[in-house]
């Protein structure tokens, strides 16, 4: 090998090398590395009661409630498998929704209800203009009808 | 004569002929050409800046679902995308550079550095601006955006590393391994959103599936890309123009060609 290949193998060994242990590195800290977990999760008793944590997923159709105070919000988010009631007192960000992805921060109650002190929206990667959003729903309703 | 050799002979005849690409290697050849392609990338960003801009705020439709905040996606996604692939051009660089020991390598991996800090920079705080509204938060430790904030930290240290180090040489030497080893970050940015769970969404364009975006939106976001390419190829080259400069201040060639720049900056 002419000392020039012999340097560029010796770059490409030692980047595959470091590679491989960052793979490693990052691999055993899969689990630290979530920014939440799931419900399905927590039903699997992977998040301690009483421990400050971050949930997410679908917030559920039809979970939103309002309490009379005008500023707890109670409502569920679910993974589709299981689904967790959640308690919340303050300002919502705009995009939060029925259907729509979010991230609580807070504990968990011994009663099994998530008392939330922070929540975010999460927006999925969908952009289009509302024409487009309206076609698409229509499209859904009308293949919905159809099947039924 | 083996494979090997032939390869190699065949390969220093290429870097000798006039003809040939590998003749750029050399800094005087080097400034010739970027010389002629700097003004026509600054053109090009510039033109392209302007007609995406005035398609980012008045073709494109507003979101059904963000309303008009998502129109930072015409900025944010081509600052991200420039500071991942800049700082790959970097690492590549630097590999040619140490196995060829080629000096313009090095230099080009220098200049690429502030404009991929830049672009860094623009894509973590537009992105913070956009949370707010968006997620309510203007930051979150996701893994997205503390790999992001990681690669700004990387860009700036190789930067301090180039300039803390006197001896040009091994300036070069030292910068290109960070850039190497720093390299491996880059993945970890782009495929966070798919091996985590993160706050922030994932790719609405990628490579393997159809983009999950309205066609007006996706030309617009690709122009404001053609845009920032364009406008860091023109600045990367003009700064390496003149870091070759002051590296070959001892040749006739540069003094020449600096004596000519004075005099045509002193003319207008």
């Amino acid at each position: 090998m002419s000392p020039r290949q012999k340097r560029l193998s010796l770059i490409l060994l030692g980047l595959a090398l470091l590679a491989s242990a960052v793979a490693l590195v990052l691999s055993a800290f899969r689990d630290n590395l979530v920014f939440f977990v799931t419900p399905s999760e927590i039903a699997q008793g992977k998040a301690q009661a009483g421990r400050y944590f971050r949930v997410g997923g679908l917030v559920e159709a039809g979970s939103i409630q309002r309490g009379p105070d005008g500023i707890t919000v109670t409502f569920r988010i679910t993974d589709t498998a299981h689904a967790l009631p959640v308690v919340y007192r303050g300002a919502l960000p705009d995009l939060f929704g029925e259907n729509q992805g979010a991230v609580a921060e807070g504990v968990l109650r011994p009663d099994g209800v998530f008392e939330a002190k922070k929540v975010l929206a999460k927006h999925d990667e969908t952009y289009m203009p509302p024409e487009a959003s309206h076609a698409v729903d229509q499209a859904q309703r009308a293949a919905q009808s159809l099947k039924e | 004569m083996s494979r090997i050799d032939a390869w190699r002979a065949a390969t220093e005849t290429k870097m000798r002929s006039p003809k040939s690409w590998w003749r750029f290697a050399a800094p005087k050849e080097f400034f010739w050409l970027t010389g002629k392609l700097v003004p026509g990338f600054g053109w090009a960003a510039a033109l392209l800046a302007v007609v995406g801009l005035y398609a980012a705020f008045f073709v494109a439709p507003s979101d059904f679902r963000q309303g008009e905040v998502y129109r930072v996606i015409y900025i944010h996604v081509p600052a991200a995308w420039m500071s991942m692939i800049i700082y790959l051009a970097m690492a590549f660089w630097g590999i040619v550079g140490l196995t060829l020991n080629t000096r313009v390598s090095f230099i080009l991996a220098h200049a690429l550095a502030p404009t991929g800090a830049l672009w860094c920079f623009v894509a973590l705080w537009t992105g913070a601006l956009w949370g707010k509204p968006t997620w309510g938060t203007y930051w979150a430790w996701d893994a997205r955006m503390t790999s992001q904030l990681l690669l700004m930290f990387l860009y700036l240290g190789y930067i301090a590393l180039v300039h803390s180090i006197e001896d040009p040489r091994r300036a070069d030497r030292a910068g290109a391994i960070l850039a190497i080893v720093g390299s491996l970050n880059v993945p970890i940015i782009y495929f966070s959103v798919q091996w985590w769970n993160t706050l922030h969404q994932g790719a609405s364009v990628s490579l393997t599936k159809a983009p999950s975006m309205a066609t007006v939106m996706l030309v617009t976001m690709l122009i404001m890309t053609f845009a920032a390419w364009s406008y860091s190829i023109a600045v990367a080259l003009a700064r390496a123009r003149t870091m070759v400069l002051l590296r070959e201040a001892h040749t006739d060639w540069a003094q020449k060609a600096a004596a000519a720049m004075i005099a045509k900056r002193e003319a207008e």
